[in-house]
């Protein structure tokens, strides 16, 4: 019997896109998520369990669904994850559950990310995510009233603060905004994860008893000794790679530069695009460059798209193959009018007697032999600079963990890069603190942050039921 | 019996000079922390923007800060129309490296317009880490300046320069620096804080008599924080964060123009807020 395609996702139109900061994937229909979960083989060997971060038992749910038990499925999700309508939306599911899974062989796989978003916005509609917390908490074992500072309110610190809350710990997570949701909130687009979902997962934190303390900046507020000495028994550091890198080259100071994080920020959080409404600014030019090729460079071109820029370039020095975002990323920003300008490495910013960016100068790269990373290197071609014109450039080349932390508390030792060094069981080289996500792990996915996170949490849970702290 | 206020309530307000206002308000756990140097980030309201400002003094007994500011633009102008008894919705710090205070010897603290009141702290530390202090300060007319007596408690010398000659001196601080390093004065360190131009002209005057001169910087900032790079300035030829490299630098070694430059990128959208703010509240 051939294996049926695949029910994509339905998505806002393009033009209709191009225009707003509405959600471009539309999720399933009851009877599409059905039909998917339908062609799921069920295969004993569960390949996508293990490529799942969290470990979520995928066949089960997915069981449930073709079932049309939504809530089961709804359940067996949120055993092990604590955030699926937002690792629903942004999971690179393709080199993960779905890169595994048998049917990826015929190029099908199962839409495990769409199945997981719909289960997660069903319950959303439904309000049963509101009944399970109180059930979580109305079951939760009695902890004696033990302390845990979560600090960040990221992937990383939602999943531990999530966990050790429903272990019956008081839990307060400290956040550095004005609100919570770290990357989350700041940095991943209206348009493909909306804030209104971010806020509703963590109302579900605070629901679970979660005290949530906002512009608390820990090293400069209080330093993670004042947390200790305050009576929490354990502290737990989730503050993420936050600090933009700038490539080094001559101009990036010139004005109608942005950091990826920057121009987000100012769209994302403090929503620049209702501007004047909303009292902060942002520039946007007629042609705008932006440098990099992952899921922030992607997140960039497509929001400058809606603030109305005429001409939206992706600057990337490899090829589309080698480029670290998701696909359906990439698909998408082709689709919205996003241009890729590839095999290209800027090498000096250009700018007039004011110091207004005008232009790029560039050289053109081939591709030589697999570095560290699997990927062909890019090397520059002698002789073949050009300029590039743009008025706006955006550059998201990466970020590192921000430096805060260490520079404030030396008993923490970090690496040559900034992460935060731990044993295999994310304790800090500082007794009684604990670390995951992007401030150990550098770069990686939210999921990845929600993994270790969870290891976090449960190194936690053990060090202070044995009597380890 | 200690009166207990809310988070970020304004307890105490006093207008020093048309349009600079300075606030009291509470908050223990940066009045706690808060030393010379250090910031606040301040948004009013939803619609708010984050803006830096800094913390010219504090008292952690009663977990007051107090924050003087100019009525420039929206936000200033939204913190302004805000008076005791109101919450300012969000404020974090200190944020900053705090200044380096520490004995060395003789130290002139140079202070333009609002930046008076950034470094009344730092004078006020310096003279009680055993310096001897000499303060110059100016605004542009004897209306606008603030903290005149505050600064004559914490210097062992205050020189007062006007614009406009009003009072003090006519000129600049930065012709008061030259003259005092030109009289031959023995100076082991210049502090200077104000409008990004006063502080260029400062590290102009003081380079040639190689005086180790520090500057505050005033960027514009967006987190505050280290995460977003939108103060960035260029020092010693590399892109630093002044919310977590600084706010203070070597002024003999910061690209002024480009910070300058930079202060100005929003200016057209500025003017407008600000004349779409004032029409909607008249």
């Amino acid at each position: 019997m051939p294996v049926k395609d695949r029910v994509e996702m339905r998505k806002l139109p393009v033009e209709k896109r191009i225009r707003s900061f509405e959600e471009v994937a539309l999720g399933y229909t009851e009877e599409e998520a059905i039909q998917e979960a339908k062609r799921c083989l069920q295969c004993p060997p569960r390949p996508c369990v293990q490529g799942c971060p969290v470990g979520i038992e995928i066949p089960r749910f997915i069981k449930k669904i073709a079932e049309g038990d939504f809530l089961s499925a709804y359940k067996i999700i949120k055993e092990r994850n604590a955030i699926p309508a937002i690792t629903g939306r942004v999971c690179p599911q393709e080199h993960q559950c779905e890169g595994v899974c048998v049917l990826n062989k015929l190029k099908k796989p199962t839409a495990i990310g769409a199945l997981e978003r719909f289960v997660a916005d069903w319950a959303l509609k439904e309000g049963v995510a509101k009944e399970l917390a109180e059930k979580e908490i109305a079951n939760r074992p009695s902890n004696g009233n033990i302390k845990v500072a979560v600090v960040g309110s990221g992937p990383a610190g939602i999943t531990v603060a999530a966990d050790l809350a429903k272990l019956g710990y008081e839990v307060t997570m400290f956040e550095a905004l004005h609100k919570p949701g770290g990357v989350l909130m700041y940095g991943i687009p209206e348009f493909r994860l909306p804030k209104r979902i971010v806020e509703y997962e963590i109302d579900y934190l605070r629901r679970l008893g979660v005290d949530i303390e906002t512009n608390v900046l820990i090293g400069r507020t209080y330093t993670i000794k004042d947390l200790l000495e305050d009576g929490y028994k354990a502290v737990f550091l989730g503050t993420g790679a936050g600090t933009p890198k700038f490539p080094g080259i001559p101009g990036e100071t010139l004005v109608n530069i942005y950091s990826a994080n920057e121009f987000l920020t100012r769209v994302n959080l403090m929503k620049a695009y209702l501007f004047p409404q909303y009292d902060t600014p942002i520039k946007i030019g007629k042609r705008v460059a932006v440098i990099g090729g992952g899921n922030v460079a992607m997140d960039a071109a497509r929001t400058a798209v809606r603030l109305g820029a005429e001409e939206v370039y992706i600057l990337y020095r490899r090829t589309e193959e080698e480029m670290p975002a998701r696909r359906e990323e990439v698909i998408n920003a082709k689709e919205e009018g996003v241009k890729f300008q590839l095999l290209t490495q800027p090498i000096r910013f250009i700018g007039n007697k004011d110091d207004i960016l005008t232009g790029i100068e560039c050289i053109r790269m081939q591709l030589g032999e697999p570095d560290a990373t699997g990927r062909r290197k890019p090397i520059p071609v002698p002789g073949s600079e050009f300029i590039f014109e743009a008025d706006t450039a955006i550059i998201a080349i990466g970020a590192h963990p921000n430096p805060l932390i260490a520079r404030t508390t030396p008993e923490i030792k970090v690496d040559e890069e900034g992460r935060v060094i731990t044993d295999s069981e994310l304790r800090t080289s500082m007794k009684r603190v604990y670390a995951a996500g992007d401030i150990v792990l550098g770069e990686a996915t939210v999921i990845e942050a929600m993994g270790t996170g969870r290891r976090a949490s449960q190194t936690i849970h053990r060090d202070i039921s044995e009597g380890r702290i | 019996m200690r009166q207990l206020f809310r988070l970020n309530e304004i307890v105490e307000k006093k207008e020093l000079a048309p349009r600079i206002k300075e606030i009291k308000v509470y908050n223990p756990r940066i009045a706690a922390k808060a030393r010379a140097g250090q910031f606040v980030i301040v948004k009013v309201g939803e619609e708010g923007e984050r803006i830096p400002l800094t913390i010219a003094d504090w008292d952690r007994e009663k977990g007051l800060i107090t924050i003087v500011f100019q009525e420039v633009g929206v936000s200033t102008y939204k913190l302004g129309r805000l008076g005791v008894g109101d919450v300012i919705t969000d404020v974090v710090g200190p944020l900053g490296n705090p200044s380096e205070i520490e004995k060395f010897g003789t130290v002139v603290c140079v202070g333009g317009g609002v930046g008076i009141a950034a470094i009344y702290p730092m004078a006020k530390e310096l003279k009680k880490a055993g310096n001897r202090v000499i303060s110059i300060i100016g605004a542009r007319n004897k209306d606008l300046l603030i903290y005149e007596e505050e600064m004559r408690r914490v210097s062992d010398e205050l020189r007062i320069t006007t614009d406009d000659g009003s009072k003090g001196r006519k000129g600049f601080v930065s012709d008061e620096l030259r003259d005092l390093l030109n009289s031959g004065l023995k100076v082991d360190r210049v502090i200077a804080v104000g409008p990004a131009i006063m502080m260029k002209t400062c590290a102009d005057v003081t380079r040639p008599f190689n005086v180790k001169t520090i500057v505050s910087l005033n960027s514009l900032m967006l987190c505050g924080m280290g995460m977003c790079g939108a103060c960035r300035v260029e020092v010693g030829g590399k892109t630093r964060f002044v919310c977590v490299d600084g706010p203070d630098f070597d002024a003999h070694q910061v690209n002024f123009d480009v910070l300058i430059k930079r202060l100005n990128a929003y200016k057209a959208e500025e003017q407008l807020a600000l004349k779409r703010f004032l029409e909607v509240k008249a």
